[in-house]
């Protein structure tokens, strides 16, 4: 723990994108990814180091194949780099065991996906519920942040309802909800809007942009440019690397990294 | 996360698939139900058993003349020389331990009150019988010793024939014809209930030997002093080895068999003989349990069958569950869950269904109906043993999903 908190503090000494004396939540270093598919070898990431500071919005963009999706899995701790080394919140994910990365999932990560994926039959209330269950230890009040969580969304009066009663702007507000009960630190989009009206999308990237502004990190991995429009920063892979890092304006140390 | 958690995750996603679920259940419930089924139905037949053998008498041996030597080498009963009034006085004398000891000499033929009239087993008995079969007079008195020696026409009724002839009035001071023959009733005996053969032993009159074997059972098949055969009641620290071997050989002295030839009596131990019967019984109930344990198994391999339909149908679930924090002990734990609920959920039915049709053969059988906590209980941890067993593959297989992948399944 105090050794990598030494290299971070190193890092940030020679930080490069990022703006200085804003602490760095994601550190990525030389990280390669790679798969066996019979008998050949894909890279999937080749390389990639960057950092992402705390309060940021960052887009990931990419074609299919770019890496991007094998950056997010990393990110969100889902999967362990093949080499380098991987921080998220101070943690080194390299050599973490699977209950570990688990446990770093629930606390510390928000995952928004673009199918949704509620479960079938469950009211909202129980489906935001869901990650508290597997907390350590498990909170008392999972119902009240449930709630809390439901009625900052908007769906404060829809909690018993099942997902065919949803719209999908709502669904998704209700897997935004969930994704934000357990008070992560990386909100973590994967296509959010790709299910989605040009409209309902609208109102839910205002709501990625409120959430920014109360301080939380948000990286969405898309490939719709109007999307990542939303984002101060903005991160472009192909072939396993990455080609374009552009921030559209500098990072303040308080508040977020969303458009105003 | 709680077992409550679980439990409730499970229920929701068994209630999801009300019908599969149910269905799945099905080979647990007719397992279970055979379980429960099989034991009542196999003890109860047993404690039936039991109360027969009680109901011979207790410590008791009956001698019976003539051989039932199997191979077709025995003569028939007829022929053989019939137990004697004198065989009787020298077991009494000679043995030790007797406490009492009867004949039964039985014949048959109608017996008359008024307009009833009913066929039974007349029977010539001495007066320590009812103790020696435990079967005591219910109302009126037994026969007296005075009564034996002056072949007085008296008899003593059983249940049966107290119904058949007097319904519900009192049978005590009323006379009957026996064979054309009055005699008056002096006493009614206790209700005995059927045969371990299905015989009622209630369907009988008991005379005093004296006057039987002069008058009812006919004189011309009977010898002198013949006592049909002999009820032997031993005190209570006797071994019924040692007395049966005792009248053997008095037996065999008594009518000069030869060192080696066969016996041409047979002094059997009823009781013996019952609970071997039981031990047959028991070797049944064991055999009838391994079958339901059979379709406990093959109910199992419905629930692994549908746990594993289940992991694949739910992989995009798994690795949602995965991605907001859920161990692989988790994932794990709530399929076992899942599995073992549905189980007991199957124990459950299964045991109410097995009892009621336990309840139904009992009352057809007019067995009692024998269930006891114990077994109700080894059904339900069979259930969940099965359940264990056999949920524990697919949760290993879906705690052991790669979560990316799981996340990206259709």
């Amino acid at each position: 723990m105090s050794a990598s908190a030494t290299v971070l503090a190193e890092h940030a000494s020679r930080a490069g994108a990022v703006t200085q004396n804003v602490p760095t939540l994601i550190r990525a270093e030389a990280i390669s990814k790679i798969y066996r598919m019979g008998d050949q070898t894909v890279r999937a990431l080749d390389g990639v180091s960057l950092d992402i500071a705390k309060g940021d919005y960052v887009a990931i963009m990419g074609s299919s194949g770019s890496g991007k999706s094998t950056m997010m899995n990393l990110i969100g701790a889902l999967d362990r780099p093949t080499s380098g080394r991987l921080w998220l919140d101070n943690r080194d994910i390299a050599h973490m065991s699977s209950d570990e990365l688990a446990d770093l999932r629930n606390a510390t990560i928000g995952f928004v996906f673009q199918q949704f994926n509620l479960l079938a039959r469950t009211p909202a209330l129980n489906q935001v519920i869901l990650p508290l269950l597997y907390a350590r230890p498990r909170p008392a009040d999972l119902e009240a942040r449930a709630r809390h969580r439901l009625e900052q969304v908007g769906l404060g009066q829809r909690l018993d309802h099942l997902p065919s009663q949803l719209s999908g702007g709502q669904q998704q507000r209700v897997a935004i909800a969930r994704a934000l009960v357990n008070n992560p630190k990386i909100l973590l989009a994967d296509e959010p809007t790709g299910a989605l009206d040009t409209k309902t999308s609208e109102e839910i990237m205002t709501l990625f942009g409120d959430l920014n502004r109360e301080g939380i990190t948000v990286i969405i991995v898309t490939h719709e440019p109007d999307i990542a429009e939303h984002a101060r920063r903005k991160i472009v892979f192909r072939d396993g690397q990455v080609v374009d890092d552009t921030e559209r304006f500098p990072l303040r140390a308080t508040g977020g990294g969303a458009l105003s | 996360m709680t077992l409550l958690d679980s439990l409730m995750m499970a229920w929701t996603a068994l209630r999801s698939n009300l019908l599969r679920s149910i269905l799945t259940t099905l080979g647990i419930v007719i397992g279970v139900a055979s379980v429960i089924i099989l034991v009542a139905v196999g003890s109860g037949a047993r404690s039936e058993v039991e109360k027969q053998i009680a109901s011979l008498g207790s410590n008791m041996l009956v001698v019976f003349s003539g051989s039932s030597r199997v191979m077709g080498r025995a003569a028939g009963a007829g022929t053989e020389l019939p137990l004697s009034e004198a065989d009787l006085v020298a077991i009494r004398d000679k043995v030790d331990g007797v406490v009492a000891i009867s004949g039964q000499l039985n014949g048959s033929g109608p017996v008359v009150n008024g307009n009833a009239n009913w066929s039974t087993t007349l029977s010539g008995v001495h007066p320590d019988f009812t103790a020696v079969r435990d079967w005591p007079v219910v109302s009126g008195r037994d026969f007296t010793a005075q009564e034996m020696r002056a072949s007085a026409k008296v008899a003593i009724i059983g249940k049966t024939v107290a119904t058949q002839l007097f319904q519900e009035n009192d049978p005590v001071g009323a006379t009957i014809r026996v064979k054309n023959t009055p005699f008056l009733v002096v006493g009614v005996l206790d209700t005995k209930g059927p045969s371990s053969f299905g015989r009622d032993q209630d369907d009988l009159v008991l005379l005093p030997m004296t006057t039987a074997r002069g008058q009812i059972v006919g004189k011309s098949q009977v010898q002198a002093d013949q006592v049909g055969q002999l009820y032997i009641k031993f005190d209570n620290g006797i071994d019924l080895k040692d007395a049966q071997e005792d009248i053997e050989t008095l037996l065999r002295q008594r009518r000069r068999i030869e060192p080696g030839a066969e016996d041409n009596f047979n002094v059997r131990n009823l009781a013996e003989f019952m609970k071997a019967r039981t031990e047959v019984l028991s070797t049944m109930t064991y055999l009838l349990a391994a079958t339901s344990a059979i379709s406990l198994i093959v109910g199992g391999i419905g629930i692994m069958n549908i746990m594993l339909v289940s992991v694949t149908e739910r992989t995009r679930e798994i690795g949602l569950r995965m991605a907001v924090g859920g161990r692989n002990a988790d994932i794990m734990r709530q399929f076992l869950v899942e599995a073992v609920t549905l189980c007991l959920i199957g124990g459950l039915i299964g045991i109410a269904l097995g009892v009621g049709v336990a309840a139904i053969v009992a009352n057809a059988a007019k067995w009692p109906v024998l269930i006891s906590p114990s077994v109700i209980a080894l059904a339900m941890a069979a259930a969940a043993a099965t359940g264990v067993i056999f949920g524990y593959f697919p949760a290993r297989r879906a705690a052991a999903l790669n979560p990316i992948e799981a996340l990206r399944s259709e």
